[in-house]
């Protein structure tokens, strides 16, 4: 939803809002403004500005969303070793604290960039924006950023990314959807992961959790894989790859206008601003 | 505990409404958020005395709206109301449903206080902000009555 166009306003919701509605009243003596401005709009414009970024250089942001433990660092190892050596990763790690994330992605070779959140349990569009400065996205064909592991707070942050992965492994049951739907509604791809487990925790249902998945409207599609024995990877590269392309074609049938606007600080890497 | 972080961007948005409108100080500031916006109404209560010491909102009251959870079906076209983690239509229980109210979080309005010379003379200082007038705030605050929060709906996160 948006601030400037006026969806966040729907027919659903407009009793409340507009003019006579619930939510619209005035005490008398004082001027009451009325605002309709979405809280995460600091955010959201920043996020967009970061995804402008993304889009100039032709790069897929994919934001990889999950409880902690999930295996998001060890899907993106085996990612990292498997997908086309052609397609140029960059990662980008969050976590509240240590390097030990973005250790392990560099031990392949891979760019990686630690963002300690310190106390903050996810990243927002800004703690990004600082990190692409670090980051020359002409080098690169793919950014994933490791959010930290949560599946509560990073759910209402927009980063700038095209796509919101989010994984669900085997040991956390399959029933995530329906306890954590503000973060499932976001997701545009579900993993069950550590598919490896699924002989021996035989209760978790793949078919359950996809029905708690249209239990709140997602059409998401959910791929099962296992960054152990690289069962079900080729379906996950497979949807990658069809990612950049859909970008690439809406991009040249979009073409970007570059923003304009002004920095006040200095970029170590260079990036266009229009 | 990311109400903090929206709290502070709250209170950003805030702080720019009154100095565009060269406010004294803000007295109500009204919240209007669904259960699946994410965030939890009691918390962001508890974060607002927090994220705005010290800033022109201080004072303020926020009172918190909870907007209902309702979907449209994309086949029938029925609108009804659901819950977090079942969004389906109940008229033909379609699973392929729009959300049109519920996860909205928005500012919806906010309450100025400002002092006579700026009411007969809106453009004064527009660029400008100005200081509060401390015993204006007290006369005003003192005769300003808070409003109780509504439960939270239960939204089934954390």
């Amino acid at each position: 939803m948006c601030d400037t166009c006026g969806c966040n306003i729907t027919h659903g919701n407009e009793n409340f809002i507009k003019p006579g509605g619930k939510l619209h009243k005035t005490e008398s003596g004082k001027e009451a403004v009325s605002v309709l401005h979405n809280l995460l709009s600091e955010n959201d414009h920043t996020a967009k500005h970061n995804r402008e970024h993304f889009d100039q250089h032709q790069v897929l942001a994919i934001n990889l969303m999950s409880s902690p433990g999930a295996g998001k660092t060890a899907l993106l190892e085996a990612t990292i070793q498997q997908l086309d050596k052609n397609l140029r990763i960059a990662v980008i790690e969050g976590d509240l604290e240590t390097e030990n994330d973005a250790e392990r992605i560099r031990k392949h070779g891979v760019k990686a960039i630690q963002i300690a959140t310190g106390s903050a349990c996810h990243l927002d569009a800004h703690m990004i924006h600082q990190a692409l400065h670090n980051l020359d996205l002409s080098e690169f064909d793919i950014v994933f950023i490791e959010n930290v592991g949560n599946l509560v707070c990073p759910a209402s942050f927009d980063l700038g990314q095209h796509q919101n992965v989010t994984l669900l492994s085997v040991p956390e049951g399959d029933d995530k959807p329906a306890k954590y739907p503000v973060m499932f509604r976001a997701s545009d791809l579900v993993l069950i992961s550590k598919s490896d487990l699924l002989p021996v925790l035989d209760d978790f249902k793949p078919q359950r959790a996809r029905q708690y998945l249209q239990d709140i409207a997602s059409s998401a599609p959910i791929l099962e894989l296992s960054s152990k024995n690289s069962e079900g990877m080729q379906a996950w590269f497979d949807w990658i790859k069809q990612q950049i392309k859909t970008r690439k074609d809406y991009l040249l049938q979009h073409p970007l206008v570059t923003h304009s606007h002004s920095h006040e600080h200095v970029h170590q890497q260079t990036h266009e601003h229009g | 505990m990311h109400e903090l972080a929206i709290c502070q961007s709250l209170i950003n948005q805030l702080e720019n409404i009154a100095t565009e409108r060269n406010a004294q100080s803000i007295s109500l500031v009204v919240v209007g958020m669904g259960p699946l916006s994410g965030v939890e109404a009691q918390l962001l209560k508890n974060a607002y005395p927090i994220a705005s010491a010290g800033t022109i909102a201080e004072k303020a009251e926020l009172v918190i709206e909870q907007l209902p959870i309702k979907v449209k079906c994309n086949d029938c076209g029925c609108e009804s109301d659901a819950t977090p983690n079942k969004l389906i239509c109940k008229q033909c229980g379609n699973w392929r449903t729009t959300l049109i109210s519920g996860d909205e979080l928005m500012l919806m309005s906010v309450e100025l206080e400002k002092d006579d010379t700026d009411k007969n003379h809106p453009n004064i200082n527009k660029s400008g902000i100005n200081k509060p007038d401390k015993s204006k705030l007290e006369k005003t605050q003192a005769s300003h009555s808070a409003t109780e929060l509504k439960p939270a709906a239960n939204t089934g996160l954390h």
